[in-house]
């Protein structure tokens, strides 16, 4: 299986992620370049957290119109893997690939700590290492995590069961309590939490491992 | 030609920021606030030769960056 993660300027989480998904899948993970307009042969994009554009005009906005997302698009509409978090997450909404947006925090703080998570569904390439219904605990740390979607959306995604991660105690207002998504075809997957600095128990928790572990079983 | 673009959050759409601020009058003693919504405006200057492209361009640029039309509408002004 092959895998690559996108650099944007001011993404600042690519290293880490490049790292977990190395320590899992056993091999190197290509550093992908937002200005580039071809894409290698591969099985899995990461779109990393961070600060992208600065946050300018909206998180993810920007980056989301960047080259190499025409590539990207194109990839995951003919069924590739795109893995994305936090500022990922937001670059996936603002690219159409996954429904809602993510808006500034309720609270208005920035929010950061560890926080418990139920994996609501295990019938995705992400989570089918996890049992369903597990409680798992990852950091998140963000502004603008507050995940809205209009409520037909959300009957809609809990008929299709891709409401992929819940929050038990809501951190940031996201709608339904929702911490992670899929796409309709289930081959992307847009998350404010941190599943790459949970994979080590030098950085606290390890419960971050399950979700590389499901994509190298299904993606090989 | 110069154009304004003024965008700001759907109806229903919560704005936090625009809640804190109204708070934040009311409790240095300014009365009567109902409500605080914060648009952003972008002015852009263009080399249209007319206000018919120079409109068009600009509800391009919205549809495909400006705005998210998910969570937010637009409105152009022209001036010459």
């Amino acid at each position: 299986m092959r895998a690559g993660v996108v650099t944007f300027p001011g993404s600042n989480c690519d290293r880490d992620l490049r790292v977990a998904m190395e320590a899992v899948f056993g091999r190197p993970v290509e550093a992908l370049w937002h200005a580039d307009t071809e894409l290698p042969r591969l099985d899995l994009i990461g779109l990393p957290g961070g600060f992208s554009y600065g946050d300018y005009l909206r998180c993810g906005a920007i980056a989301a119109r960047a080259p190499i997302m025409a590539e990207v698009v194109r990839f995951a509409r003919r069924g590739g893997h795109v893995l994305g978090i936090c500022n990922g997450f937001q670059i996936l909404t603002e690219a159409g690939l996954l429904p809602g947006a993510l808006l500034r925090n309720l609270g208005l703080s920035f929010v950061c700590r560890t926080v418990p998570l139920d994996v609501v569904t295990a019938a995705s390439p992400f989570t089918s290492a996890y049992p369903a219904g597990d409680r798992i605990a990852l950091p998140v740390a963000h502004h603008d995590g507050n995940y809205m979607l209009s409520q037909e959306e959300v009957r809609r995604l809990e008929d299709e069961d891709r409401i992929a991660f819940r929050y038990v105690d809501n951190p940031n207002g996201s709608t339904a309590d929702i911490a992670g998504v899929l796409g309709a075809g289930r081959n992307v997957l847009g998350m404010m939490p941190h599943p790459e600095r949970a994979c080590d128990p030098l950085t606290g928790g390890t419960d971050g491992v399950g979700l590389f572990r499901s994509l190298l079983e299904a993606l090989g | 030609m110069k154009a304004r673009v003024a965008i700001r959050y759907r109806p229903g759409v919560l704005d936090p920021e625009a809640r804190a601020i109204a708070r934040a009058l009311g409790s240095m003693g300014f009365a009567g606030v109902r409500g605080v919504a914060r648009t952003r405006l972008l002015e852009l200057e263009l080399e249209a030769r007319d206000r018919q492209e120079a409109e068009a361009q600009v509800r391009r640029m919205c549809e495909r960056l400006l705005a998210n039309p998910v969570i937010e509408t637009y409105e152009i002004s022209l001036m010459e």
